[in-house]
């Protein structure tokens, strides 16, 4: 695709306990590239963020930032890894005993010594960024879903880092506060060069403001390309996605992997 | 088949047994942890202030009135016993010692664990269940040094003065039973206690103790409530567990304290 990955995965797998969820995975990210990933709910598109920012290691192969390693970094390694990286979590997890304007402020305040007006404009900013201009003296508990999903992305964006991981920002927004944030991310990468990874189901918007998309599915790229490829591909996988079908090669029940006579506490005995 | 019923028991005590001691070893290196991250809430003093006033302040009534009614108890039952002896007298010096020694640290320390403990563990727990801490590591910031140890030193710091505040409502307490009430003699009620009471023995002993516990009850609030299980009934259960297994700390302690001590 590019010479010039910022983000590679080379043969990554990864499992909780025994359940393997990615599969020997191999993908790049380009520096300032928009990539989407897409996939059925538990596909692992989520634990694939977590890999990316450190909070949980491949078993096999590697998770390269920049060259480097992820996975084989120590606590202080990892940190400054993190310092350039924004993260929007699929649930938002906005500090409860913190004002919305606290919560912004909060990673600048902690990384920065700046002074109180500069904290206040650039928090401000930001919050106009996601069009919440306003809030900033209400609690997370006062907030709709998708305000917090807002506020949560304003707080990940609040250090214009150099990688961002997006998990679903999309969800729960109405189509105008949808199309504000996509234009968001678009811009985020176009004028600040941010490299990001943005977990998403919605198919139609995303593949107006990305450059690539992976499809995961059975824990392995089912499928990827440029939004325009997707458009035009007969690959089933990548047909089921776009059309939103209820049936083809994705199946919709969680993949049943205890044995019988594990059902029945007999295994082992 | 039978010797597995019979052996059951057994094997569970010996599985409790090892978990608690496995506990006991997690605990030590979460304290040297907290340690070690205790930069940024000294440093940050406003931190620790702010944990100070939710551990400490708003426990203050609850110390304030218990202190009171234990006081005013102290006296009845005492000036019911010493003047059986013909030595009611002694009454200031009699609550002052129970307080001073005993009552003060221990009840103050039982109900720091049941107010702010168990409302650590519970607010930490929720940080966790909510992927707060996780974000917040995820932003580079290390939720050791930024949320467990600034709760720690506030529970520190406030748990000696609490007792003190206990002491003081107490023996005030004892001096609206033993003189306003019963209408035993001021002077003698005080110069009692004057006499009896030394200032290192008594005093600095109970608020050595006292430090002690809010070193105990806090480290296992914070512990239990960065150690949940991260869903409502992890968290519940490990604010139960912080209020029982403090109480049974707390009351251990005192005992291993007072043989050293006194
Ligand atoms: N902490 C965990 N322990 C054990 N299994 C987990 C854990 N987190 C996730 N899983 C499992 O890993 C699989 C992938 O989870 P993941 O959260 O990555 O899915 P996802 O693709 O993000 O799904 P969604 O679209 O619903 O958010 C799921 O089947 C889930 O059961
Ligand atoms: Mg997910």
């Amino acid at each position: 695709m590019q010479n010039d990955s910022f983000i590679e995965f080379k043969h990554v797998s990864f499992g909780y306990g025994d359940r393997l969820i990615l599969q020997d995975i191999s993908l790049k990210i380009g520096r300032g590239q928009l990539v989407a990933i897409m996939g059925g709910s538990g596909s692992g598109k989520t634990t694939l963020l977590r890999l990316i920012a450190g909070q949980i290691r491949a078993q096999q192969g590697q998770v390269l930032v920049d060259g480097r390693d992820v996975g084989r970094m120590n606590q202080r390694e990892l940190y400054q890894h993190r310092r350039r990286m924004g993260m929007l979590f699929q649930f938002g997890a906005l500090f409860t005993d913190l004002s919305v304007f606290d919560n912004v402020a909060f990673p600048i305040r902690e990384h920065t010594s700046l002074s109180t007006e500069m904290v206040r404009d650039l928090v401000l900013m930001k919050l106009h960024a996601v069009g919440l201009r306003g809030t900033e003296s209400l609690m997370p508990a006062e907030l709709s879903g998708g305000m917090a999903r807002r506020i949560a992305l304003a707080r990940a964006i609040a250090l214009d880092p150099q990688i961002m991981l997006y998990d679903e920002p999309f969800t729960g927004l109405d189509p105008i506060s949808l199309a504000t944030i996509a234009l968001l991310i678009k811009k985020l990468s176009d004028a600040l060069g941010t490299s990001a990874v943005m977990v998403t189901h919605d198919v139609h918007k995303s593949l107006e403001i990305v450059d690539y998309v992976y499809f995961i599915a059975g824990g392995k790229i089912a499928a990827a390309g440029t939004p325009d490829e997707v458009r035009a591909s007969d690959s089933p996988w990548v047909h089921q996605f776009v059309h939103g079908e209820a049936d083809g090669p994705v199946h919709f029940a969680y993949p049943a992997q205890q044995s019988l006579a594990g059902s029945f506490g007999l295994e082992g005995a | 088949m039978m010797l597995d019923t019979l052996f059951a028991p057994l094997r569970k005590l010996g599985h409790s047994t090892i978990n608690a001691i496995w506990k006991l070893g997690v605990m030590s290196r979460f304290l040297l942890s907290i340690l070690t991250h205790s930069g940024q809430s000294l440093l940050r003093f406003q931190l620790t202030i702010r944990e100070v006033y939710f551990a400490g302040v708003l426990s203050l009534i609850i110390i304030v009135v218990s202190g009171l009614f234990v006081g005013m108890v102290l006296g009845l039952q005492g000036y019911n016993t010493l003047s059986r002896f013909g030595s009611a007298d002694a009454l200031g010096a009699l609550v002052a010692l129970s307080l001073l020694r005993e009552l003060g640290p221990v009840l103050a320390a039982l109900l720091f664990a049941s107010r702010s403990g168990s409302a650590m563990t519970a607010e930490i727990g929720l940080m966790k269940a909510t992927e707060q801490l996780e974000a917040m590591s995820v932003m580079a910031v290390d939720p050791v040094a930024r949320v467990v140890a600034p709760r720690f030193w506030a529970g520190v710091i406030s748990m000696p003065i609490l007792a003190a505040l206990f002491n003081v409502m107490g023996i005030f307490g004892g001096y609206l039973v033993g003189v306003v009430m019963i209408g035993l003699d001021e002077g003698t009620f005080w110069s009692q206690m004057q006499n009896n009471v030394d200032l290192h023995f008594d005093v600095v002993n109970g608020l050595i103790k006292s430090l002690f516990f809010g070193i105990a009850v806090t480290l296992i609030a914070v512990f239990e409530g960065f150690d949940a299980t991260p869903t409502a009934a992890g968290v519940s259960s490990a604010t139960t567990r912080t209020v029982v297994t403090s109480a049974l700390v707390i009351l251990a302690l005192d005992f291993v304290l007072t043989a050293f001590m006194f």
